[in-house]
């Protein structure tokens, strides 16, 4: 069959479908995401200037009253200081560790791709699942870490038990499932890198520890940013770790932004101001990987 | 000193510390995953011995309690037929949807979706929480499938653009020149030589689904008790029973790391949305 005729075999509608391919295809998805995301989006910030509690207390318009109750409670802004504590030391301790064993990873020796193989299993593992783990390793008289501790002479720690301690024993799960993903991408990045720096550097006599802060550090940053947008607005959303260990406590002294949200919401049932909450939370995330992205943005230009 | 004996002392001391780094890394993120299984095979009482036991004699009777005492098989299967579905539905709707995204550099789409996978799960949960109780999907397969789509749709989308890009475009062409329509194109030359692709964005979405627990804790009920969901409530309504606990961990999360290794070399483009390559 010539060109022509089989052209002319395709039906009206075949000929519509193509012209149009640019908008029906990605249709299905974006109705799929219109229903399940952007429609309860719109509705959440509708219902926080609601008081609405499935019915118990009827469902009336308040305003802006649940946004002035939460900006005006301690509750509210000791879970914003959690939130942005945890996060700054999962980060940092997350991209610090995740750099060490990029560079171990990137020189060459035997077992190589066995260790990445290794490093890599606790970022896929159910963090419901490694979090109950973590829980029993913290138990304060029969755990694992406080008998590895006597080991070395320290004295046991109560961990998640210490209302002054349990950030940091939260951060060093999160850190243990998520620095092998900043390693992932470091390493990525650093088998990209390009051999004439460091050559170059050798003929004039640089050192190892020179070569790293002049020339890999430098030439890795559109990495560290891309690793640092993805952690960030990964551990501002950290709650299963949280919720599993400690449920936000001992007393509130673990309790997130995200869990607080979550016992409004779904512990209280107060789902009015729940989604007020919720919406000043979404927005703190939105705004974080906003800023990000624009960094990210000038990194790669 | 003399220099040669110098640079060879060096030479040493960096070898050293590599290993001793390399080691020390590999003992903390190994040690807690050891520690699950080893735990798993002990009786109650050499789980509950302190100093911690590190030798013993092992036993499968908690693997054996975790399927005699406890409905696992049928968590198991509602873990799976989950992510079964909302995969399905995922590379159904995803797939077109990452075909044009890529081929006409559709960047609003491409945020939109971005913005799903940042947002966090709770952003979505009050209302779908209002409705779902409205329509009676709470506690149902088919309500915790269809909000899971929300985790994999992005992460199809996302990986799939970024393999996209890379078919060359003289393929879709030829095929066009020889009377082939767009649609045609697509299924015919374009997913075929994708397969590696999609193969990979179904496992990471497949994980993402198996692994997520906000959805199912607040959306689902005694008929959908997902594998996260099992092994939660057993620290709640058990006094702390290590063995079990630890097997029944063990059990969820052997299947996901074996999934892992055969996706291993797209990790970290699916795992940063096409951020990173390779």
């Amino acid at each position: 069959m010539t060109l022509a005729r089989r052209r002319a075999h395709r039906g009206f509608l075949a000929g519509a479908v193509d012209r149009h391919l640019a908008i029906l295809f990605p249709l299905p998805a974006l109705l799929l995401v219109g229903a399940l995301a952007l429609y309860p989006l719109i509705y959440t910030i509708l219902l926080s200037t609601r008081s609405y509690d499935l019915g118990l207390r009827g469902y009336s318009f308040v305003g802006l009253d649940h946004y002035v109750t939460a900006l005006t409670s301690d509750r509210f802004w000791d879970a914003f200081a959690r939130t942005f504590w945890f996060t700054l030391l999962s980060v940092a301790g997350s991209i610090a560790l995740g750099l060490v064993m990029a560079l171990i990873l990137n020189r060459e020796f035997r077992g190589a791709r066995w260790a990445r193989t290794a490093f890599l299993m606790p970022m896929v593992a159910t963090p419901v699942a490694t979090s109950l783990v973590w829980m029993m390793m913290f138990n304060p008289t029969l755990g694992v870490l406080n008998y590895l501790l006597s080991l070395v002479g320290l004295p046991p720690s109560v961990w998640v038990a210490d209302p002054r301690l349990v950030i940091p024993s939260l951060v060093l799960v999160d850190i243990w499932h998520f620095a092998p993903f900043a390693m992932l991408i470091l390493l990525a990045g650093l088998r990209s890198l390009p051999p004439e720096p460091f050559e170059s550097a050798v003929m004039d006599g640089a050192s190892r520890w020179q070569m790293f802060w002049r020339i890999t550090l430098p030439l890795l940053r559109p990495m560290l940013v891309v690793v640092l947008i993805f952690r960030t607005i990964d551990s501002l959303k950290v709650f299963d770790i949280i919720w599993v260990i400690t449920a936000g406590g001992p007393g509130f002294s673990s309790e997130t932004l995200y869990v607080f949200a979550y016992n409004q919401a779904f512990k209280y049932l107060d789902l009015g101001y729940g989604s007020a909450v919720i919406v000043v939370f979404t927005a703190i995330v939105a705004g974080a990987s906003v800023v990000w992205i624009r960094a990210r943005e000038r990194a790669w230009a | 000193m003399n220099p040669r004996t110098r640079r060879r002392l060096e030479r040493g001391i960096d070898r050293a510390l590599f290993w001793l780094v390399l080691a020390g890394l590999l003992v903390f993120f190994l040690f807690p995953l050891a520690w699950m299984v080893l735990s798993s095979l002990k009786t109650n009482v050499q789980g509950m011995a302190y100093p911690p036991l590190w030798l013993f004699w092992p036993t499968v009777q908690n693997y054996v309690d975790v399927f005699a005492k406890n409905p696992f098989v049928s968590y198991l299967l509602n873990s799976t037929l989950i992510a079964v579905l909302a995969v399905g539905v995922g590379l159904l709707f995803g797939l077109p949807a990452a075909y044009t995204m890529a081929r006409y550099q559709q960047r609003t789409l491409g945020f939109l979706f971005l913005m799903v996978r940042i947002l966090p799960g709770i952003a979505f949960l009050v209302p779908l929480f209002v409705i779902y109780r409205q329509l009676g999907l709470i506690n149902t397969i088919a309500g915790i499938a269809l909000s899971h789509i929300i985790v994999v749709l992005p992460l199809v989308i996302w990986i799939m653009a970024g393999f996209f890009e890379d078919i060359p475009r003289e393929l879709e062409e030829a095929a066009e020149i020889d009377g082939c329509t767009r649609v045609e194109t697509f299924v015919r030359i374009v997913l075929p030589l994708s397969k590696p692709g999609i193969v990979a964005s179904a496992i990471l979405s497949f994980i993402a689904s198996w692994n997520n627990f906000i959805f199912v804790l607040i959306l689902g009920g005694k008929d959908t008790i997902t594998l996260p969901m099992a092994v939660y409530s057993f620290v709640s309504f058990e006094d702390v029973n290590w063995g079990g606990l630890t097997a029944a961990a063990t059990v969820i999360t052997v299947p996901i790391l074996i999934l892992s290794l055969i996706v291993q070399r797209y990790l970290a483009g699916g795992l940063t949305m096409g951020a990173v390559k390779g």
